[in-house]
């Protein structure tokens, strides 16, 4: 117990994030995946040595948020440029932050022969099942029926498809270290994705490979919902599309 | 290995850039140019260095960016298909300052058109390609000692500029073979230092790389910045060959292979008493517009010969502004022209 009169700091920002003010809407998940990653990099003490990779997107502006060297990809090849620093300079921790629209649509033929390269960086996946950044079209996620700016009367699976179980596919690769789908509806699940987080990390320091922790996050701007109803949507609808758990372990 | 071997131009592009320090490679295989990707997956691990085939050229160009960023020599090459696709991540690159060699062994087209030699990609390597306002620098080798010299031109000018530099070469540089004299091996670790290179944050701010600025006043001042790099470049930078050009009445302009050709033609014009001489382009961008303009100050005609419709003509036209006329011989779809089909065009001229 503290002494009556001093003051214990028991949270504080993670030093690997910058003073910066986030871009993001209100309610929006993204920002507290931000910290999330920020945290497990202050854990395992490479803020030093980590390049932050930002996509096309919402989080376009990611470089900046982070107290580690940064750079901006092209929309889709944020795992090409992760590889590309990864190889040139292996003591790098590569981190590769990217929306659906970037990892699962433009970007598919990237993500899918990283992962079966096993690149030994760690690709961070915000599936929020819309396009966010241009205003609320359909994404490779969206939900069957879902309705987005691009799909007015809600997505047709006979014509726009399914939605992409980017997990799924990449767990039937042998190289991929750790594949999970992880959420961030509730302070049990935030503390479960945010182990998620560090496990993914902690394999690239120590040389296991390549890991892929896709995480289910609310737009509660496109999906036109509050922030609380949102997160709601993503417990008893998302995740029966998008199961919750991990997929692959070889660590 | 030996200091003087017998190559292809390929080849000698390929060993030129490791010799330059090159580190990292990433590539697709594409006809002319697949012994490149195969000459960097032998040799280049024995250096050190990092080799990836990619899924594609867009994916082996933004590959590029990434170990560009790290700081490290990089180079991808293909052939016009491949090059298109990698037009978007070349702007990238421009946008981002990152020093990053490019090679074209240029083939016939538009679209898959075939694999013979053509020069049908000098708009697209000089005039942009890819969006926005940027240039890269263009090295335009006629043989295969030049390619392996040129090699270590480009990676030099692209990391002291930070401009990405292509070579334009073509499908009968890349596949002749000729005795080459290698540039001397250079230790990566002996270049000038980059420290805006993505090393990680230790003892210092972080280092960001991006093309992105959302405001129009900061983009517009780091787009004037990078213009006034390019007028540096063309102010210092312009290369360029003349042959027989002292008493010429028909001045001969062309790059590459033709640029090769045309050399035949001159020393077969003075045998016959006709006074041609040459000029060669050896960086495209920058172009030789200077001395073209000299020269065309005393010719009776400027002739352009391309193994395209008229591409650089438009720049050749630009550097003589009506000083005298200036005629185009060309061939298209991988027709070379023979030297005495473009003597028969000289004398027309004389």
């Amino acid at each position: 117990m503290p002494e009556a009169g001093t003051v214990t700091k028991v949270f504080a920002r993670p030093r690997s994030l910058t003073d910066k003010h986030f871009t993001y809407c209100p309610g929006c998940d993204h920002g507290l995946l931000t910290r999330i990653i920020a945290g497990a990099i202050d854990k395992l003490g490479v803020q030093e040595r980590t390049v932050i990779i930002a996509p096309v997107g919402c989080a376009v502006f990611a470089y900046e948020w982070f107290r580690c060297d940064g750079i901006q990809a092209a929309h889709g090849r944020a795992v090409a440029v992760a590889t590309g620093l990864k190889r040139a300079n292996p003591h790098l921790i590569v981190i590769s932050y990217q929306g659906d629209g970037d990892l699962a649509a433009i970007g598919t033929a990237e993500t899918v022969h990283a992962a079966n390269r096993g690149e030994a960086v760690t690709v961070i996946f915000v599936n929020n099942q819309i396009y966010g950044m241009t205003g609320g079209q359909m994404a490779p996620t969206t939900l069957a029926g879902q309705r987005a700016t691009s799909c007015p009367e809600g997505r047709d699976v006979r014509t726009m498809g399914y939605p992409l179980p980017v997990a799924e596919m990449i767990a039937t690769l042998a190289a991929p270290a750790y594949v999970t789908r992880q959420s961030l509806h509730d302070p049990r699940h935030v503390a479960q994705a945010t182990k998620a987080v560090e496990k993914a990390l902690r394999y690239q320091v120590e040389g296991v490979g390549y890991s892929l922790v896709e995480v289910l996050a609310t737009c509660p701007t496109g999906w036109k919902m509050p922030p609380a109803v949102a997160h709601q949507h993503v417990a008893d609808v998302a995740t029966g599309t998008f199961p919750l758990g991990d997929l692959v372990d070889r660590g | 290995m030996a200091d003087r071997q017998l190559m292809t131009g390929n080849e000698a592009m390929a060993e030129g850039a490791i010799r330059a320090g090159c580190r990292a490679y990433f590539g697709y295989p594409i006809t002319p140019q697949n012994e490149i990707l195969e000459y960097m997956a032998v040799h280049l691990p024995k250096v050190g260095g990092a080799f990836l085939q990619a899924e594609s050229e867009v994916a082996a160009i933004n590959m590029c960016y990434g170990a560009a960023a790290a700081g490290v020599r990089t180079m991808t090459s293909s052939s016009s298909p491949g090059v298109s696709l990698k037009m978007e991540g070349i702007s990238y690159l421009a946008g981002a300052d990152l020093p990053c060699v490019i090679l074209n062994v240029a083939r016939g087209g538009p679209g898959l058109g075939n694999i013979a030699p053509a020069q049908g990609d000098y708009f697209q390597a000089t005039k942009g390609g890819g969006h926005g306002d940027y240039r890269l620098i263009v090295l335009a080798p006629s043989t295969a000692q030049e390619a392996a010299e040129l090699a270590g031109l480009a990676f030099d000018l692209s990391d002291q500029y930070r401009v990405p530099a292509l070579i334009l070469a073509d499908g009968m540089l890349g596949q002749m073979m000729e005795p080459v004299a290698l540039p001397a091996q250079r230790d990566p670790a002996s270049l000038p230092p980059k420290p805006w290179a993505l090393t990680g944050a230790k003892g210092r701010e972080p280092n960001y790389i991006a093309s992105f600025a959302l405001d129009p006043t900061v983009l517009r001042d780091l787009n004037l910045r990078r213009q006034a790099r390019y007028r540096e470049i063309e102010a210092r930078e312009v290369r360029w060959e003349e042959t027989a050009t002292e008493d010429a009445e028909v001045l001969l302009v062309a790059y590459g292979t033709m640029g090769r050709i045309a050399k035949t033609v001159v020393r077969r014009g003075r045998d016959e008493g006709v006074k041609v001489g040459l000029l060669r382009p050896i960086t495209l961008w920058p172009f030789p517009y200077a001395p073209l303009r000299a020269l065309a100050e005393r010719v009776r005609a400027v002739l352009t010969v391309e193994l395209s419709a008229g591409q650089m003509w438009e720049d050749v036209r630009l550097a003589v502004e009506g000083r005298c006329p200036t005629p185009f011989y060309g061939e298209m779809g991988g027709v070379v022209p023979t030297p005495s089909e473009i003597l028969r065009e000289v004398k027309r001229h004389a």
